[in-house]
């Protein structure tokens, strides 16, 4: 009798051993650095929440931002002190204006579905691309788009040329590095939880460029937390 | 100790039956008429397209033939606790269960003619125009007259629609005129997902370089929601967006707004093909 009590308190203990590490596992994921929201500050302007929202996209996020996943391609949102952050769940105010700047510094991957080369969802359809007014781009020219399909909004990036001088290895990449500007405004709704992501199949080394940071939330994908 | 079925005798341990069998009777011609009358037509999907009134009708079918099943069922089980609930004294074994092919040869025949019937039933739903579902590249149940086909194509994640009679323009919403045949050619551009508007009562796979046809008569003016139903990564539950049937003007100025919004892309969409391939090297099939 004793040793069956014995038995089943090793059984308890081992079981409650394996919950215990399943939910360091699980928090560890759910508390992954990428997926902590980063509240992008608002000012006013006539009474109107107005936002400047700054994004870089690196072809590697590198060992500082990720060093479980060093080569993982990623945004990175800069915060109000000008440092980078590897956050893409960004909390925005409802019924704003979101001014949108992104340096892309990852070269070119082509869409898989060409529509995406048209900018949608974001004000006049079209945005700056180095400066320049930009209804469409070639979508083999295409780096990465960012979409929040609930909004409709899908603006692609233009990568960076192969042959570019200075190009970034991993990240946080400097402006003094070779990049393309991609400037746009868009409008957010009523508060929700609006998920984005990347149209471009961009995940290297994974098969058709769908795995690893496309799958991930903290990388390619995001969510827009609108309250 | 005998027990009291065991004990009684045999006149009265047949009443049970006979019992049982009555009220199953009464109980199944009350519930049956029913349920086909009144919740019936509350059955999904609705009756928005001809596919989704005929699954409505499908399902009101299947309902009423188990109705009288539910219904023995009940019935059995409550006069079972009314009748031989054990009250006292010790427990005991009942008489033993004899066979009777009497019963044996009734519970074949009903079963085997109800799996036959709706065999018979499906097969015939089926081939009057697909029901709703994706039938594969060479459909066999073809809906007769003039058809306006659309693309739906399946991507990570979002479904996107060519129009490929309105120069192959290519939208992110579903847009259809109402009272109209529509030939939905489902395909994908990287992994498995599938097509489901539930409202039109179409369900049919999109998988990369599949063309999987599904066929759909709209009715009158309508919203209708679209999701995948095929878990296809990490944005899956969120690949879902709204429809709309319109009347056949209201669909003319809205296509010729989306090749309007559309022209600056359309020199770079690929020649429309019923399949696309993952492979970037094979896109346009």
């Amino acid at each position: 009798m004793r040793a069956t009590g014995w038995k089943l308190l090793g059984v308890a203990a081992v079981l409650a051993a394996g919950g215990v590490l399943i939910g360091l596992y699980v928090g560890k994921l759910a508390t992954d650095q990428g997926s902590k929201a980063y509240t992008v500050p608002v000012s006013q302007q006539n009474g109107h929440p107005v936002v400047d929202l700054t994004i870089q996209t690196v072809a590697a996020v590198g060992p500082a931002f990720s060093p479980a996943h060093p080569d993982y391609v990623s945004y990175l949102v800069r915060d109000t002190q000008g440092k980078w952050l590897r956050r893409t769940v960004w909390r925005l105010p409802a019924n704003a204006t979101v001014h949108v700047t992104i340096y892309n510094f990852d070269g070119n991957s082509g869409l898989r579905n060409p529509i995406f080369a048209r900018p949608q969802g974001i004000d006049g359809n079209s945005f700056m691309l180095d400066g320049k007014p930009t209804a469409v781009i070639n979508p083999d020219d295409t780096s990465h788009t960012f979409a929040v399909p609930a909004y409709g909004l899908v603006v692609p990036l233009s990568g960076v040329a192969d042959n570019a001088k200075n190009q970034c290895g991993y990240a946080p990449c400097t402006l003094a590095m070779a990049h393309r500007t991609i400037t746009f405004t868009f409008h957010t709704g009523k508060a929700g939880h609006y998920r984005w992501q990347c149209f471009v199949p961009c995940a290297a080394g994974w098969i058709y460029g769908f795995g690893g940071p496309m799958q991930t939330i903290g990388y390619m994908d995001g969510f827009l937390d609108v309250i | 100790m005998a027990t009291p079925a065991a004990a009684a005798p045999a006149s009265e341990r047949r009443d049970h039956g006979k019992r049982v069998v009555i009220a199953w009777i009464v109980l199944s011609v009350i519930a049956t008429p029913l349920v086909v009358l009144v919740l019936g037509p509350q059955l999904p999907p609705g009756h928005a397209t001809v596919q989704a009134a005929g699954q409505v009708v499908d399902n009101t079918v299947l309902t009423a033939i188990v109705t009288p099943v539910v219904c023995l069922l009940a019935v059995f089980f409550v006069y079972a606790l009314s009748q031989f609930r054990h009250t006292g004294g010790a427990l005991v074994d009942g008489p033993p269960l004899r066979n009777d092919n009497r019963v044996q040869v009734l519970w074949i025949v009903i079963t085997s003619v109800t799996v036959l019937f709706l065999a018979a039933f499906g097969t015939y739903e089926l081939l009057q125009d697909g029901s709703g579902g994706g039938q594969g590249p060479n459909p066999i149940a073809l809906p007769s007259g003039p058809k306006l086909q659309i693309q739906v194509i399946g991507q990570q994640w979002e479904f996107t629609y060519r129009y490929p009679s309105y120069g192959g323009v290519e939208t992110p919403q579903l847009v259809l005129p109402a009272n109209t045949q529509i030939e939905l050619h489902v395909t994908s551009l990287d992994v498995i997902h599938s097509f489901w508007a539930y409202e039109l009562g179409v369900k049919a796979d999109a998988n990369p370089g599949v063309d999987n046809i599904a066929f759909v008569k709209t009715k009158g003016p309508l919203t209708f929601h679209v999701r995948c139903a095929e878990l296809c990564g990490l944005w899956h539950g969120y690949m879902f967006n709204t429809g709309r049937v319109v009347p056949a003007s209201q669909f003319a100025s809205w296509v010729k707004g989306q090749e309007r919004d559309f022209a600056p892309v359309a020199k770079y969409l690929p020649r429309y093909s019923t399949i696309y391939l993952p492979d970037p090297q094979r896109r346009a099939g």
